[in-house]
């Protein structure tokens, strides 16, 4: 007993003089971890107008809560395969994303992107970062209050989007007449609105406050209606990466669990006047988990 | 949307700038690897070799039945599956347009190859050359020279389709004004100013085909 | 990488409704612009060969215009740019009230592009026709309309068929740019079905064998075409 502990000591001493650095080299981490470690470079994946989540800056650099929190998660993964890593940002829009995770372009997609069972069949997701719901952004004179005002109008829905598929189905089960226009990504949707070739654009309820900051008129538009569906959001990972996957997990609770995320959150939320929801608040706390 | 604001290209100019620097990159490197494929397809067909020239007609007939944006998405996603790792999306639009962009040139050098005097090739059997000798210095180089116009007039088609990138995302200088246009509410101004750019390389190339068309000619 | 295939995602109703829905939209943008293409493509052909330096001058900055810049930048001018720049009801109009606003976007857009490499192609054909024969005609007393309604436009019209072929496939092709505006072509409907089944390589063959079937049919109509139109003994350019 005390022989091995012994040892043990030695290998802990070992480890502190610094000889783990050394011993650890690129081909001792599998998967996107080697790749990182290989490479020296981790590649994240961004939105281009999901504010403000993730979206290009005045100097076209992406920025944003989920850019935020990803940064942490680049921070773990450095102390884990113990070196600096460069970070390459990749432009993704709803279309591409899952595609591109799934097919090892980008390593970590900071943006807006639902948790759902369907995507858990090509990706992995981290705990849950922030909780919304599919609403509708309309003028406010357009006479528009709920899904079932939308008979005879039009609306841009964002290809690929879980809004896409939630507005479609509410249309559908009114059995509502109303003309859909497929959009590439929420810019072009709110574009569509103000130039007035819409009547109304549809998507997560918060990016739809997000869009209204942004907007040269924000008294014009307004956010209406239920919540048409629920939209818990999640960095994504690569499936089958359970090393990777659990540097993120360890990066997150380490977030939720010192209290940063409340600055984190409040950097990014509060200019729009959106305070936490108790159900985020209890994911956060969920994500908490001890070391 | 008020009046025309050429502060708006002004700000931007760098980004703008970007994304020129990356579509005449794309456009270079696709024109060469294009020719370099298209030149190997042009030689397989006209080989005489039954079974490879086959393949090489079933290739470039069948990329040229179908739109480039196709060929985008299939290279852009379905490459990076196959090959079990990640190349980018600026190699993988990159491979794309050579794969693409080879069909054609494959065209232009086959017809550039048989404008090559039968005797030519005969002289050099009799000298005792082999096959890629006789490629290699007396065909290939007559071809290229017959038929530089024409691929600089394709290398100007290339160029326009390389705005295509559009649909994948990668920062070209379509996609880049496309940015601009959107976030900061300017449509007017940065999709003309996109054409305008597009029109005075595209314009400029033309007029030189047609120099060194006269030039060849005399 | 291990790939889950499934190919009979491409037979469920809701898929081979789109793949169909998709094809329709495709024929549709590319025959309406084809005619834009064939009309004013012609007229503009004609017109850089008229004696009238006025006409030729434009027509000539027609072409260098709608050829010099990429298909895309035009389309998304005439979709996002030009009811910007219309008076405030027109824009409205182009927008709103205007049917099918994605379509007879694209088709415009597709139409006049493709109308500048017409009308080279027509201009080419008018300029192949040997200079004896107008002159012919012209010493006969015809004036210039006669010269071109009789001489001109039978001889060169028959002798650019086979090029017209490749163009008339390039439109077919071309019109996968209206997925840009929000128009859901075959190529669009295609990357949809990939995106919704994750079954990409499944979609984007079942697009691909399409295309390659649009063109098989194209070329067999013009080849019959072309045998009609041929002018025995006159062997013309190669295309």
């Amino acid at each position: 007993m005390t022989f091995t502990r012994t040892r043990h000591l030695l290998a802990a001493a070992a480890l502190a003089m610094g000889f783990a650095p050394a011993v650890l080299h690129a081909q001792d981490f599998t998967g996107t971890l080697g790749k990182i470690a290989e490479n020296g470079e981790i590649v994240i994946g961004h939105r281009e107008s999901s504010v403000p989540f993730s979206y290009l800056n005045a100097q076209q650099q992406p920025e944003g809560y989920s850019i935020d929190l990803c940064m942490k998660i680049v921070e773990e993964v450095e102390k884990t395969i113990g070196k600096d890593v460069e970070v390459r940002y990749v432009p993704v829009n709803p279309k591409t994303r899952i595609a591109l995770m799934a097919n090892g372009t980008i390593d970590l997609e900071c943006g807006s992107t639902t948790n759902n069972l369907t995507r858990q069949q090509q990706v992995e997701y981290l705990p849950v970062t922030f909780v919304t719901g599919t609403k509708i952004l309309t003028r406010k004179d357009s006479g528009i209050s709920s899904v079932a005002d939308l008979d005879g109008k039009s609306i841009a829905l964002a290809q690929g989007t879980t809004n896409e598929r939630a507005v479609k189905a509410a249309v559908e089960e009114l059995g509502l007449d109303v003309k859909i226009l497929p959009v590439r990504d929420h810019a072009e949707g709110m574009l569509s609105l103000e130039t007035d070739r819409v009547d109304a654009y549809s998507t997560d309820h918060i990016l739809l406050f997000g869009l209204i900051a942004k907007s040269k008129t924000p008294d014009d538009f307004a956010v209406v209606g239920d919540f048409l569906s629920f939209d818990p959001y999640a960095l994504m990972v690569r499936r089958d990466d359970s090393a990777f996957e659990l540097v993120g997990k360890i990066a997150l609770a380490n977030v939720f669990r010192s209290g940063e995320i409340d600055a984190i959150y409040a950097k990014w939320f509060d200019p729009l006047g959106v305070p936490a929801d108790p159900l985020l608040k209890s994911a956060f706390q969920l994500g908490a988990l001890p070391e | 949307m008020g009046d025309f604001d050429f502060g708006v290209i002004l700000n931007n100019l760098p980004f703008l700038w970007q994304g020129l620097q990356l579509s005449l990159l794309l456009t270079f490197l696709a024109v060469l690897g294009g020719i370099a494929l298209g030149t190997l397809l042009a030689l397989a067909r006209l080989s005489g070799i039954k079974p490879l020239a086959l393949v090489a007609a079933a290739y470039v007939n069948l990329i040229r039945s179908v739109p480039l944006i196709l060929v985008i998405f299939w290279f852009y996603f379905l490459v990076p599956l196959a090959l079990g790792r990640p190349i980018g999306g600026f190699y993988s639009a990159l491979i794309a347009f050579v794969m693409f962009e080879a069909a054609y040139y494959s065209e232009i050098m086959r017809a550039g190859i048989q404008s090559v005097k039968k005797g030519q090739v005969h002289a050099g059997q009799a000298t005792g050359l082999g096959y890629w000798q006789i490629q290699r210095y007396i065909v290939l180089p007559q071809a290229f020279r017959n038929m530089i116009p024409i691929l600089v007039t394709q290398g100007i088609i290339l160029f326009q389709d390389t705005s295509l990138v559009f649909v994948v995302s990668l920062r070209d200088l379509m996609t880049a004004s496309s940015i601009v246009a959107r976030t900061e509410g300017r449509l007017v101004e940065m999709y003309l100013f996109a054409a305008l750019v597009y029109f005075v390389i595209c314009f400029a190339g033309s007029l030189f085909v047609r120099r060194l068309q006269t030039r060849m000619a005399t | 990488m291990n790939y889950n295939w499934n190919w009979s995602v491409l037979f469920e109703p809701e898929y081979f409704g789109w793949l169909l829905s998709g094809l329709g939209w495709t024929i549709s943008v590319a025959l309406c612009a084809w005619v834009i293409a064939l009309v004013v493509g012609s007229l503009v052909g004609v017109g850089r060969t008229l004696p009238n330096k006025f006409i030729s001058t434009i027509c000539t900055a027609y072409v260098e215009l709608f050829r010099n810049i990429p298909l895309l930048v035009q389309m998304f001018i005439w979709y996002f740019a030009v009811p910007e720049m219309l008076p405030e009801d027109a824009g409205r109009w182009m927008k709103r009230e205007m049917p099918q606003p994605e379509f007879v976007t694209a088709v415009v857009a597709l139409g006049l592009y493709t109308a500048s490499r017409v009308a080279e192609q027509v201009r080419a054909g008018i300029e192949t026709v040997p200079k004896g024969l107008s002159a012919a005609a012209t010493a006969q007393g015809m004036t210039v309309a006669q010269v071109y309604r009789h001489v001109f436009l039978p001889i060169s019209f028959r002798l650019i068929v086979p090029p017209m072929t490749s163009e008339f496939l390039t439109v077919f092709k071309n019109s996968s740019l209206a997925l840009t505006i929000g128009l859901l072509e075959l190529t669009a409907q295609s990357q949809q079905i990939a995106e919704y089944t994750f079954q990409s390589f499944e979609a984007y063959t079942a697009a691909t064998v399409i295309y390659v079937l649009i063109a098989l049919t194209a070329t067999i109509i013009m080849t019959i075409l072309e045998r009609y139109t041929r002018i025995p003994g006159y062997v013309g350019k190669e295309g």
